[in-house]
């Protein structure tokens, strides 16, 4: 099979995370064919700022490829840098839906509104704690790389890192674009 | 995987940002078809690029892609089984009669 078993458990993760952020968004889409006045809630989504933090995913994604590059030339200190700057770039993405959601629930757009919005903040929601869990895993993956340890680990939480990416990449013009 | 050295990442992600920018800017058109190639097509486009590029199963053991691939299958399944009577509001035998509430926010909120 020749392929390393951390590597492995990272791909059979990602693996049911399709089957869980699969059934989510088919869940979204057909609701959303189903019920085209979701199209009146929609627009109260703020493209610019879901555009914001896709822009923030992508480059934190490059910073976390560039970590695991920077791993495979045995470079563990300068791995470790990327992987804090790709931390920094989840904690702005976070601080930018933290502020997105203050201005939709102080408006009145809650969780329980409609089926509209109880989508878009599970879907967003389950989103933003993967972030979460990539920051704490690559904070621990980044201490031991500064000591040129576990350098692999670098290359293991950067395919998770871009998983992560790919959902938003598919969760914006769901949530944000389709008015 | 040491195969993929002179990978230019930097060129890679100007162009997701690129596409980024038609994806947002496109819709703004408002012409439906253009939406729906500038936002979705383009998503496929991205992911494409993320999962060729950035998690490298262009040079991954060819078995990976078959089982992530079988597991966006299994959801083309599940959406092919429940989508006729999530999308339909009603049958030969039955209709929907659940009415989604209008919600009214405090402010006009913005695009």
């Amino acid at each position: 099979m020749d392929v390393p078993t951390g590597r492995l458990a990272v791909w059979w993760v990602l693996a049911s995370e399709i089957v869980i952020f699969g059934g989510l968004l088919g869940a979204y889409i057909m609701h959303r064919i189903g019920h085209p006045a979701w199209a009146d809630q929609a627009i109260h989504t703020n493209v610019w700022a879901g555009g914001f933090n896709t822009f923030v995913l992508l480059t934190s994604s490059l910073s976390a490829v560039l970590a695991h590059q920077a791993a495979e030339h045995g470079d563990g200190p300068k791995a470790a840098r990327l992987l804090r700057l790709t931390v920094l770039g989840g904690g702005v993405f976070l601080v930018v839906k933290a502020f997105e959601w203050t201005t939709e629930i102080t408006n009145g757009y809650t969780i329980g509104s409609n089926l509209f919005w109880s989508f878009y903040y599970t879907a967003a929601g389950l989103h933003a704690a993967h972030v979460v869990a990539g920051m704490v895993i690559m904070l621990i993956v980044a201490a031991s790389a500064a000591r040129n340890q576990e350098l692999h680990r670098v290359e293991n939480i950067g395919i998770y890192w871009h998983f992560v990416d790919i959902v938003w990449i598919f969760l914006f013009p769901l949530l944000y674009i389709a008015k | 995987m040491a195969e993929h050295a002179h990978t230019n990442y930097v060129k890679i992600w100007a162009t997701l940002c690129v596409l980024l920018v038609v994806s947002i800017l496109g819709p703004m058109l408002g012409i439906r078809l253009l939406t729906l190639i500038t936002a979705f097509g383009i998503a496929f486009v991205k992911a494409f690029l993320v999962a060729k590029h950035f998690m490298h199963l262009d040079i991954e053991k060819r078995w990976v892609t078959y089982i992530l691939v079988a597991m966006i299958a299994f959801m083309v399944v599940m959406f092919g089984g429940f989508a006729p009577d999530v999308i339909r509001h009603g049958g030969q035998r039955w209709q929907k009669t659940y009415v989604e509430p209008a919600v009214h926010g405090a402010a006009e909120g913005h695009r």
